[in-house]
């Protein structure tokens, strides 16, 4: 599965790839930061691909050794406030200084009828972990989550 | 798996030497078939799994052994704290004592089928399932302390479960050496809300039929005829089990850095069993293990008021409820020696032969029984643990069928509405909150079932007792 659930212009920015149990999440971007909103888009994607409505915002604060571990933060992060909120997030808004992260994340809480949610994340994992910037200077953001 | 890349031992045995910084051989139970349609990173892990400090024997996978993350899902690996070894928060795995748990209910198909629809919809409705759920349970701090240390025994307490239940789970129902002190407050607010709540994904509750019977000897002192009908529950410790997973992972990744080991794969981020953070996350891995086995008794709880209101004065008692993730300290005998060691099973079961001074006394002379969670369609397996399981993997079987694809190919593959009729004309009820998620765990998706538990019945791991088919799954 591949596409914006957010409207953005040109090619899908975000997608999922196979891994035998659980999903892949991978985001691209113009910098490491938009590489991990549209990776957080596709967190959301692995729940639902119902409209999630991005009626209440939460911050999110975290930071890491490295820009790899960086990146499992933010997912973890994000599925922390998923779980204990009972929330979906829709939008994303990430900043990156140093190996520091603030974050914003937009969204509503379930509606089980509406979003009919498939599986939850438990964690996202260090397996097929990569945030790297290829020659054309697109920054990809990827590792396995666990359902 | 390409085959030419390992040793066979015999038919359903095959060994990996040890090669690079293997400390031992890597050893995978399998037919044929099943070996070469397993996915090549599980070969990768098993032998990264090798590589580990303190390894003890070999590294092996399970026949239903698939791709993981550091551990495959279907790994076993001991360690001895004396020389060593490590305690790893990724050869759990996140869902701390995720397992499975069968129901007997002195009920016969027939009684089933002429309610099959209601029952279907009353389990719907009584057993919180899926993404947002939330159980009647509230936790505050003391409870939430009470149940880490207390279990399957606190659910009871409670007066959600039954003291009849706790010699049929493992550790008789509450894990010793559990440190709730050892769990964060966020491992906790994710689980304050969530007791008494099946989860997503693979899990499940499955009112089932006993289809075939393979060892009449064990079935009888299982209590298992053709046509009996059980529950069984397949849930773990929700987000408190998660959270505790994602934290020492974390840290984890640190400590075996500060220790000096060299790290094949992040996700085997291990520490020291003799270090600070390894005993913390011993303690706080046994909190999650009582809270997983405080859940399945809850669950089983609500499974018993829904059957006493559709088939009064029946009553539902546990057969088993054993636990497919965890580390635990067992004595096991290398070289002629009696050694404590830590072994991890990762989507593996432990299998006690007959005669173990572990299983539970009425059940001891079938051995302990091993409750293996098929597909939604295929249905499932009771097996008895083997005395040759003891050598050949430290007592050790399969968990479950295994993917055979991932959920993002099933979803290519399948609708989630056309399985849930299929099924429903095969005389099989599924209820979901999401029709994806049915999609995502097609049938399909999985192995054959009846292969994985074949080859664990001839590698010795565990025997054959009976089959079951679904009549009802109400899937998160």
């Amino acid at each position: 599965m591949s596409g914006a659930l957010v409207a953005t212009k040109g090619d899908p920015r975000w997608e999922h790839f196979p891994h035998a149990a659980d999903v892949g999440v991978r985001g691209f971007g113009k910098t490491a930061a938009e590489a991990f909103e549209q990776a957080a888009l596709a967190l959301t994607a692995v729940v639902t691909t119902a409209e999630v409505r991005p009626a209440v915002s939460v911050n999110v604060e975290c930071e890491a050794p490295d820009v790899e571990l960086l990146f499992v933060e933010w997912l973890n992060a994000i599925i922390y406030e998923m779980a204990v909120r009972r929330m979906l997030f829709s939008r994303f808004a990430a900043t990156i200084e140093g190996m520091r992260l603030q974050g914003t994340l937009w969204g509503e809480p379930v509606d089980v009828a509406r979003h009919t949610p498939a599986c939850e994340p438990k964690g996202a994992t260090y397996t097929a972990l990569r945030v790297s910037k290829d020659e054309s200077g697109v920054w990809t953001a990827s590792c396995i989550v666990d359902v | 798996m390409d085959l030419a890349r390992l040793t066979r031992i015999d038919e359903t045995t095959w060994r990996i030497d040890p090669h690079g910084a293997m400390r031992v051989p890597a050893i995978v139970y399998g037919d044929e078939r099943l070996i070469s349609d397993m996915d090549d990173k599980v070969y990768e892990q098993v032998v990264n799994v090798a590589m580990l400090p303190g390894i003890v024997q070999a590294s092996y996978a399970m026949p239903d052994a698939h791709w993981g993350y550091g551990f495959p899902i279907g790994g076993v690996a001991a360690f001895d704290a004396e020389r060593g070894g490590v305690v790893s928060a990724g050869g759990v795995g996140f869902d701390i004592s995720c397992g499975v748990r069968t129901m007997l209910t002195d009920l016969k198909v027939p009684d089933v089928l002429s309610v099959q629809k209601t029952l279907a919809d009353s389990l719907c409705r009584q057993i919180p399932a899926g993404v947002g759920s939330t159980g009647a349970i509230t936790l505050d701090t003391i409870e939430m302390d009470a149940m880490l240390s207390g279990g399957a025994r606190w659910a009871v307490d409670r007066g959600w479960g039954d003291a009849s239940d706790l010699n049929r789970i493992e550790e008789n129902g509450t894990m010793a050496g559990a440190m709730s002190e050892c769990v964060s407050e966020r491992a906790r607010e994710r689980q304050c809300r969530e007791m008494g709540t099946l989860g997503s994904g693979n899990h499940y509750l499955e009112v089932q039929a006993v289809a075939e019977i393979f060892d009449a000897g064990a079935a009888k002192v299982y209590g298992l005829a053709e046509n009996d009908v059980v529950v069984t529950i397949h849930c773990g410790s929700r987000g408190l089990g998660h959270q505790i997973g994602t934290e020492y992972l974390r840290e984890m990744v640190a400590a075996a850095s500060a220790s000096g080991i060299t790290l094949p794969d992040r996700e085997l981020a291990c520490a020291p069993i003799n270090s600070d953070v390894g005993q913390r996350y011993l303690g706080a891995m046994r909190a999650a293990i009582n809270c997983a086995l405080a859940n399945r008794e809850i669950l089983g709880h609500f499974a018993r008021r829904v059957f006493s209101h559709f088939f009064p004065g029946r009553t539902l008692s546990l057969l088993f409820d054993v636990s497919h993730n965890t580390c635990k300290v067992e004595p096991h005998v290398i070289d002629g020696k009696r050694r404590h060691l830590f072994v991890h099973r990762k989507g593996a079961t432990r299998a006690f032969g007959p005669g173990h001074e572990s299983v539970p006394a009425d059940l001891r002379q079938a051995g302990q029984p091993v409750l293996i969670g098929g597909s939604m369609g295929t249905g499932s397996y009771i097996l008895a643990g083997e005395a040759s399981a003891e050598q050949k993997a430290f007592s050790s079987a399969c968990h479950g069928a295994g993917r055979a694809m991932s959920r993002h190919a099933a979803l290519k593959q399948w609708s989630g509405r056309k399985i849930q009729d299929d099924l429903r004309a095969q005389g099989i009820l599924v209820r979901s909150p999401s029709t994806r998620g049915i999609a995502e765990e097609a049938p399909g998706a999985y192995k054959d079932v009846a292969a994985v538990v074949a080859a664990a019945e001839h590698a010795g791991l565990a025997r054959r007792v009976a089959r079951l088919r679904p009549l009802v799954c109400i899937k998160g």
